[in-house]
């Protein structure tokens, strides 16, 4: 299972890291720019007339302070995954300090399984 | 995905936010449901609503030269069904849109619609229809598909309310596809991938809970699951 994780885990960083590497982007005016944005262009370019009618509470006052915000937000849901994935594996192994000690003279990890 | 504040019509972002109502209604009655009756699952769903956190904060490149990002959302349609999605989804769309400024609270109804609502269902009918090819192909299929009907349908509403001035509906729909869909198509791929990484470590390590939630059950996956259970 780990080595298909790691497997996954690698295509996954190829199918991030390639696109840096293609040459098709040197042409680009803007090169790696946000889809969402770009469709906002499209709108005010084939509607010139179209006001946005209402505007965002709150904005993030520079570039640092929105990527500050979205790595908090990916912070966030990486510590939360993180620490439930880790507490249920503790939980899912016995521990192998209690482990020695009952067993006395036999701290090796299959001693939990050996009958007595 | 993220339809920016202010740009879906007043009309418009009536209807989507109206739409996506009775979705948020049942998914919160579900999720109060679940926290009642099986407590353990409680963290297994805050991990669900965190998967898509992260995944939705992480802007990543594509061979068209622009970025996007995953969605996030397959995982918890597989786990629990499609409708807990609709909360935890627009959890993150409102952390976004105010916090952030990307997407807005005019538009959260049309966001809601396509990452929270169509996104989980068409992951969920994908991981029911790809089940005979086994639990890490249907999971596969449901995340990246989920994710693809996401920007289909932000596509679709964008041509909905901006219609090309010469080519129409059908004009818009191509102009907001060519930005979104072949962009898309390797960020799905990858989402497919990482959810299927994170079901693996469930199945692993946190397989009582999945029980706990009946995915064994209601996936069919049960046999397979079972057999590695721990004593």
């Amino acid at each position: 299972m780990t080595r298909t994780n790691l497997i996954l885990l690698g295509l996954v960083l190829v199918l991030a890291v390639m696109p840096l590497l293609l040459p098709v982007t040197g042409e680009l005016a803007e090169p790696f720019s946000g889809a969402d944005g770009q469709a906002q262009a499209a709108i005010s370019e084939a509607h010139p007339d179209y006001l946005p009618w209402f505007e965002p509470l709150w904005e993030p006052p520079s570039g640092e302070i929105e990527s500050l915000l979205f790595t908090l937000q990916a912070a966030l849901g990486a510590g939360l995954l993180g620490f439930y994935l880790g507490l249920r594996r503790g939980q899912s192994q016995p521990s192998k300090r209690v482990d020695a000690r009952d067993s006395g003279a036999r701290p090796d990890r299959t001693s939990a399984d050996a009958p007595d | 995905m993220h339809i920016m504040e202010g740009f879906l019509p007043p009309l418009h972002a009536a209807a989507w936010t109206a739409a996506s109502l009775p979705f948020l209604v049942v998914g919160a009655r579900r999720i109060a449901r679940i926290s009642r009756e099986q407590p353990r699952a409680k963290l297994l769903l805050a991990s669900a609503g965190a998967f898509a956190f992260v995944l939705s904060a992480l802007k990543i490149p594509s061979v068209t030269g622009s970025c996007s990002h995953p969605t996030g959302t397959g995982l918890g349609a597989v786990l629990f069904g499609p409708s807990v999605m609709a909360v935890l989804g627009a959890i993150v769309l409102l952390f976004q849109a105010l916090l952030l400024a990307h997407g807005g609270l005019t538009t959260l109804g049309a966001n809601i619609f396509s990452m929270a609502i169509v996104g989980p269902w068409v992951a969920y009918g994908c991981f029911r229809l790809a089940r005979p090819l086994g639990l890490g192909v249907a999971v596969f299929c449901a995340a990246m598909l989920g994710n693809l009907a996401t920007y289909l349908v932000t596509t679709g509403q964008l041509a909905l309310a901006f219609p090309d001035p010469v080519s129409g509906f059908a004009g818009a729909l191509t102009k907001f596809g060519g930005i979104f869909a072949l962009t898309q198509v390797p960020l799905a791929v990858i989402e497919g991938l990482l959810t299927v990484v994170v079901v693996n470590l469930l199945v692993r390590y946190n397989r009582d809970d999945l029980n706990e939630v009946g995915f064994d059950r209601r996936s069919g996956f049960g046999q397979e699951l079972g057999a590695a259970g721990r004593a």
